[in-house]
């Protein structure tokens, strides 16, 4: 039996890797994948409570962050093609049209 | 060491060089592929905990449509490796530093409340499933049919945002 503290901590180093690719990468595709490792990494986190509290919730929460995630990915992935179509660059330095 | 931890740490120590890879490497689509191992290994770990039907989910959603996704976005718009641009001196000095920190303060954060509750002795939960879906639909069953119109709003979001311009 593994313990639930295992999976919450590989959790927490999933997600920390996914902020630290948020911040540091350039593309904006590979940033908006990182946003999908963290939410990989919240999806564990569920699922070990869930296992270790002997109930479903937790995997139901589950199938609602991942229909969400697919419909960010949807959206955020055509805001891309639009930046591309703009911008022709990826690089989210381009995009600063808000920045002071 | 048991077989269940023997797998744990395999999969575990699979995940987490998935996400370093993620993050060390400069072409997207690399960087896709390492997400997809990620994932993967996620799936393992829900089998390993008992929990099918979200491992099946993870895979065929996750693996399947939002990678294919991704990946046929980056081979749309032909990106290329990452431009390397020059950080700024406080980002160099105290960006990584401050990442652990996050780290490991989510890591405690999270192994406290963890170790508040009892470890389950039988792994899985019986009839997973079965009580995923009489949940899905008897107690969740507004933000079950909301999601649908999430989606709705999603797919329409993306033809708009995506057709070209009319002249």
């Amino acid at each position: 039996m593994v313990p639930t503290q295992y999976y919450l901590i590989l959790s927490a180093i999933l997600f920390g890797l996914g902020a630290v690719a948020f911040v540091f990468k350039r593309n904006i595709i590979t940033i908006f994948m990182s946003i999908e490792l963290m939410l990989n990494a919240v999806n564990l986190a569920f699922v070990a409570f869930s296992q270790s509290f002997g109930k479903v919730h937790g995997q139901v929460f589950v199938l609602f962050v991942i229909v969400v995630a697919a419909a960010e990915a949807a959206v955020g992935l055509g805001i891309i093609i639009l930046i591309q179509r703009n911008r022709q660059s990826l690089n989210v330095e381009k995009v600063n049209l808000l920045k002071l | 060491m048991n077989a269940a931890l023997l797998i744990f740490f395999v999969l575990a120590g699979l995940a987490v060089i998935g996400a370093l890879n993620l993050v060390l490497q400069r072409h997207p689509i690399h960087s896709a592929l390492s997400l997809i191992v990620v994932m993967v290994c996620l799936a393992g770990l829900y089998l390993l905990m008992g929990a099918e039907f979200v491992a099946a989910v993870q895979i065929i959603v996750y693996g399947g449509a939002i990678m294919v996704l991704f990946i046929f976005v980056i081979m749309l718009l032909n990106a290329g490796e990452e431009e390397r641009t020059d950080f700024s001196k406080l980002a160099k000095i105290a960006g990584l530093p401050l990442a652990l920190a996050l780290t490991a303060s989510v890591a405690a954060a999270v192994a406290k409340s963890g170790a508040a509750v009892a470890n389950p002795t039988d792994p899985a939960i019986p009839k997973a499933t079965e009580q995923i879906s009489t949940m899905l639909f008897k107690e969740f069953v507004y933000p079950f049919e909301l999601t649908s119109f999430l989606i709705l709003v999603a797919i329409m979001g993306a033809l708009v945002l995506a057709q070209r311009e009319k002249k």
